[in-house]
């Protein structure tokens, strides 16, 4: 579904210049969750930017469903390919309904049957037709991100890039929600590129994963390796001891980060 | 007596109540604990009112508060007046915050804030020195340069070990920190968290430590008392944790996604108004079964 052959991404003027993504490869099978995980600076959201065509001064090639994609991203491309961001309190509209943020998408690319599209994106998401005329401040964060991924599936897209969806929820509405994508992906059999700095999240939610630092990335890893405890780098393994909890041991034998 | 004991801090029916356009909010509900020198968590969601009980010990919260008793050693912390505070506050009791970005004043440099920090209890002559040396206390390669920077030079995590240091200046015996890492990468917390076990065992100080990871202050803290609504539903001593009876701490335990026990769904929380209506389960807030 996805192929991307060394993607680079620089940022600032000469002098200045940060190499947020050095040379990255990595390939996500069609249906297949595939998670990337990095701490701040690794260049995960960098990625997820460029295939979301957020950032148009990549270098390397992205091909999306087999076709390369340019620099500008065409309409059809956003039939294929949506997001859902980490703050669902800044990515929803504040003065339009939930309505009219469904609705916008089929606006934009004039598709009809509206009423039924909205209606069946809310059931989707597991929200009453009640809360079609509220305004986000009317919603709960765990409501909003709901109406975020309803706004994602209202274009019936194949890819889902997922920017740490759940990390400004609370743990109990974050297993709610990644039920729900859980569900979501099942059933509608849709690609999630799902980055996140929360090594359990990817753990749970996606069958592979690359671990990113600094740019670049260290190695990509099955959900068994990472449940069995089988990474082979010597970074992705202190990512993961330092993710089950506090251990004086683990953090005695932390290489300088 | 209390002294002997080892208790310095005692908390019984802790209350804070909020008045909002809307009536009465009631925040902090019958809330009991009493502490010796170890690292207590407090842990639950947002809205538990886990912070505001850490900022009631320091008569930091907007709220009214109440309290049939709220002591630090034999100080009752109700009523007190601001010079009373002042003896308190950042000496004897000290707090630290989330984030760095916004706790730290951005138009000092680190050392000039350290040594305000320390200048009410410490001997002019010896401030600028107990100041480099708390930054190589928190593991600070290179003290000096942290000494002389802004806060804007330093990641994250450096500014919260500086933080951390400007917080022990006056050697505090309890040291609150609501979400002290929460805003760190993960290796870089367990370094700080590292440091801050460190510190309360070689400078023999308490710490609270506010939280809303289970799985942090299970693996991080002595013992830890969960709220919910308000109220505080279990206390357990944090290694017996996942033996926690409260559906309450069950269901947050189950909810949290594992590396090592990856499962198709996770459990959803079945909330029950009751928790935060009920007097807490447990009188287990009383020291008798809850010391080390």
């Amino acid at each position: 579904m996805i192929e991307i052959q060394d993607l680079s991404v620089i940022f600032g003027e000469a002098g200045q210049r940060v190499v947020a993504v050095d040379g990255v490869s990595l390939r996500v099978l069609p249906g297949e969750s595939f998670g990337l995980v990095g701490e701040s600076g690794s260049g995960k959201s960098t990625i997820l930017r460029a295939v979301a065509g957020l950032i148009d001064h990549w270098g390397g090639s992205i091909r999306i469903d087999g076709h390369p994609v340019g620099r500008k991203r065409s309409r059809d491309f956003y039939r294929l390919v949506q997001m859902v961001f980490q703050d669902p309190f800044g990515s929803l509209h504040p003065k339009h309904t939930v309505d009219r943020i469904l609705s916008e998408p089929l606006i934009i690319h004039g598709l009809d049957d509206a009423e039924a599209r909205v209606r069946a994106a809310l059931d989707q998401v597991q929200l009453g037709p009640s809360f079609r005329f509220r305004y986000p401040h009317q919603l709960s964060g765990g409501q909003r991100q709901r109406v975020a991924i309803a706004r994602a599936l209202i274009l019936s897209p194949r890819l889902i890039l997922l920017d740490e969806p759940t990390s400004a929820l609370d743990v109990s509405i974050q297993a709610e929600i990644l039920n729900l994508l859980d569900d979501i992906r099942r059933d509608l059999g849709v690609t999630y590129l799902l980055v996140s700095h929360d090594l359990g999240v990817v753990a749970h939610m996606c069958d592979r994963l690359a671990v990113m630092r600094q740019g670049a990335l260290v190695e990509v890893a099955s959900q068994g390796d990472l449940a069995a405890g089988a990474l082979r780098e010597p970074y992705s393994q202190q990512l993961m001891l330092a993710s089950k909890g506090y251990d004086r041991a683990v953090v005695n034998s932390f290489t300088d980060t | 007596m209390q002294e002997k004991s080892g208790i310095i801090l005692d908390v019984e029916d802790l209350n804070i109540r909020f008045d909002t356009p809307k009536g009465e909010f009631h925040a902090v509900k019958d809330v009991s604990f009493r502490m010796r020198r170890e690292k207590l968590a407090i842990v639950g969601e947002s809205g538990s009112g886990k912070t505001q009980t850490g900022r009631a010990i320091l008569g930091l919260t907007q709220g009214r508060i109440s309290a049939k008793r709220l002591a630090f050693h034999d100080t009752s912390l109700l009523g007190l007046d601001a010079a009373g505070w002042r003896q308190i506050r950042g000496r004897r009791i000290a707090m630290v915050m989330q984030d760095p970005k916004y706790s730290l004043n951005p138009v000092m440099t680190i050392g000039d804030q350290l040594i305000e920090a320390g200048q009410r209890s410490l001997a002019p002559g010896s401030v600028r020195s107990r100041a480099l040396e708390m930054l190589e206390a928190v593991k600070i390669r290179d003290p000096l340069r942290v000494f002389n920077a802004w806060p804007h030079e330093l990641s994250g995590g450096m500014g919260q070990r500086a933080m951390i240091a400007m917080m022990l200046m006056a050697e505090p015996e309890l040291l609150i920190a609501d979400e002290p890492t929460s805003a760190l990468d993960v290796t870089v917390r367990l370094q700080v968290l590292a440091i801050l076990d460190d510190l309360v065992k070689t400078r023999d100080m308490g710490l609270i430590f506010i939280s809303h990871d289970l799985n942090l202050v299970r693996t991080f803290c002595d013992r830890v008392l969960i709220m919910y609504g308000g109220r505080v539903v279990e206390t357990r001593m944090a290694r017996d944790l996942r033996a926690a009876t409260h559906p309450y701490t069950q269901g947050l335990l189950a909810c949290s996604p594992e590396i090592d026990r990856p499962t198709r769904r996770l459990a959803t929380l079945q909330r029950d108004p009751a928790w935060a209506e009920a007097p807490a389960a447990a009188p287990g807030a009383a020291p008798a079964d809850t010391g080390s």
